[in-house]
């Protein structure tokens, strides 16, 4: 197996996952008389202690609505609810806390510049690029603008491994090519795309680029003014965090430029009934009460995360997914989808003869938590012609006991199943 | 282990390695393609009516164990009955996967379907074992829209 070439020799396991699961009151849960083993983090990762204990807090002492209230208890659930932006800006190294938006999670903030910035600069005739390994979630809502407009959806194939073909990339870049979105990481194959340089190959023509950074941000530490993003959309309930929280980083320039997202309170200077002035960015694309708790809960996330050395980090979780690699690809009949050179998070598998379902529901009753199906991703199952696959995700609280924990699980639905 | 003993019986696993009657039929009096969005099974049901009578039936396509044997058992089970006796066995074997049985039927009486007892206890595997069975009823009634699970 010599794929994985950026990943070292799985000797670096000194980090603390046994001490971090302890933060984590679900992972000590069992699951058909088996302990829990959660590797359906791409999914949704499991919350700490310190999460709950931040939106407990919320609720029980500082509940408010946030914005123009004058009294003691709004203005402290509006300082704290700002707050998040400076936190969240500092953790994706973005420039101001104007660019931070928040949203309902990835899916939104994909949809928020389709509908404002795609639909002010997409017209017919021009193009949206993305990449062969795109979720529906950043595939559906430019198939929809582009229906709209009359314009055309362009997709940058992948090749057998997974890896999108740079040169077709380059060649699809033209002056029609109004907008670029791509995945930071594959949710299905792992992949993690080249994203700086494509972002670099995009701006030679001008193009400015969207990056979908939901299964990134759990994995890595994100720059955004370092990979020159122009927009970059992470979910915060796959980083530790509350569901229906997200945030969408847009440079300042382009922010400034686009057309409000929904209309409503909160994204308005003045109303009256013949004009609306509306309001500064971000408000301009925040209409309506947010969610504040959850904003609150993601800010406590990002704190957790803090803790953490960002390499050690990463090597843990590299150790992780070369282990699973090997130790997977080494069970006859097993077939990896997705041996990019370098990946992130997830293992995704098929075994010969047996359906993905059939391997869920096994592994279910040995308690072993893992997402069977398409992913969200029917074009890359149709571009490895299977109609689903087992996919394995991991985060930095998983431990190499539980990849033996799935191997042996593997072994079972193979004797189940007639295959041994 | 036991439930999933009880999910995976010999005979599901049974059909699942050798599906019956699994081939394309060339003069069906009606065939119906039948989806299930979320896990990609897919399935065309073959019948061939006489007199309203059921006496070939057949079928072709992929999925999951439980979609591919309860396809299996199904084509088997019908071979010969009447249409509105298949519009019975369809709602017989609705009740037993959903863990309703409301026929009064004992499980003998269910026969091989008996089978899909397990299913119950799985509701996210409910709808693999019925994908066929509804691809069947709009064969039946001779409808040609693909049947879908969402």
């Amino acid at each position: 197996m010599n794929t994985l070439t950026t990943l070292e020799k799985p000797t670096s396991i000194d980090f603390p996952a046994e001490r971090i699961r302890r933060d984590f009151p679900i992972l000590s849960a069992s699951v058909h008389n088996h302990p829990l083993v959660y590797l359906d983090n791409a999914a949704t990762t499991q919350k700490p202690q310190q999460v709950l204990d931040a939106i407990n807090r919320y609720y029980l002492t500082e509940n408010s609505n946030v914005h123009r209230g004058v009294h003691y208890l709004s203005e402290l659930a509006t300082k704290k609810y700002e707050a998040v932006r400076g936190t969240v800006r500092k953790f994706i190294n973005a420039g101001s806390d104007h660019e931070i938006i928040f949203v309902r999670g990835t899916t939104e903030a994909i949809n928020l510049v389709a509908a404002t910035f795609g639909r002010k600069n997409v017209q017919a005739g021009d193009e949206v690029l993305i990449t062969g390994l795109e979720h529906h979630s950043n595939i559906v809502p430019w198939q929809m603008l582009c229906e709209e407009k009359g314009a055309k959806l362009r997709v940058a194939p992948i090749n057998a491994i997974g890896e999108v073909l740079l040169d077709e990339f380059a060649s699809m870049l033209s002056g029609k090519v109004k907008i670029a979105a791509i995945s930071h990481v594959s949710n299905v194959l792992g992949t993690v795309n080249p994203v700086k340089h494509m972002i670099q190959m995009a701006h030679q023509h001008g193009i400015p680029v969207l990056v979908d950074g939901a299964q990134a941000v759990p994995h890595m530490r994100v720059d955004v003014r370092d990979l020159d993003a122009d927009f970059y959309a992470f979910s915060s309930h796959k980083v530790f965090g509350p569901t229906g929280m997200g945030i969408l980083y847009g440079k300042t320039r382009l922010l400034g430029s686009m057309p409000p997202y929904q209309g409503g309170g909160d994204m308005i200077k003045s109303v009256t009934f013949e004009k609306t002035i509306f309001n500064d960015i971000p408000y301009k694309f925040e209409a309506g009460t947010p969610h504040i708790a959850g904003a609150i809960g993601m800010a406590a996330a990002i704190d957790y995360m803090n803790q953490f050395d960002g390499d050690a980090l990463q090597q843990y979780e590299h150790t992780l997914i070369r282990s699973a690699h090997e130790k997977l690809s080494a069970i006859p009949g097993l077939r990896i989808i997705g041996e990019a050179r370098e990946k992130a998070g997830v293992v995704s598998f098929i075994l010969k003869g047996i359906h993905p379902h059939d391997i869920g529901t096994v592994l279910d009753q040995e308690g072993i938590a893992i997402r069977t199906g398409h992913h969200c991703a029917q074009p890359v199952m149709q571009k490895f012609g299977i109609p689903a696959t087992a996919r394995a995700s991991f985060a930095f609280y998983n431990t190499l006991n539980e990849i033996d924990d799935l191997v042996n699980a593997i072994h079972k639905v193979k004797e189940i199943f007639g295959h041994v | 282990m036991s439930d999933l003993k009880a999910l995976y019986q010999e005979i599901i696993l049974d059909h699942n390695r050798n599906p019956r009657n699994f081939n394309k039929m060339e003069d069906a009096s009606c065939s119906v393609d039948g989806y299930n969005p979320l896990c990609g099974d897919h399935y065309t049901i073959y019948l061939k009516l006489e007199n309203d009578i059921i006496t070939e039936i057949s079928f072709q396509g992929s999925g999951c164990a439980i979609s591919k044997a309860s396809a299996s058992v199904m084509s088997t089970v019908l071979n010969g009955k009447t249409r509105a006796e298949a519009g019975v066995w369809f709602e017989n074997f609705h009740h037993l996967v959903r863990g309703e049985n409301k026929s009064g039927n004992t499980l003998e009486e269910f026969g091989k379907l008996a089978a899909f007892a397990g299913v119950s206890e799985f509701p996210a595997r409910v709808k693999c074992a019925i994908l066929p069975w509804h691809t069947m009823k709009n064969a039946l009634e001779e409808k040609k829209e693909t049947v879908s699970t969402e």
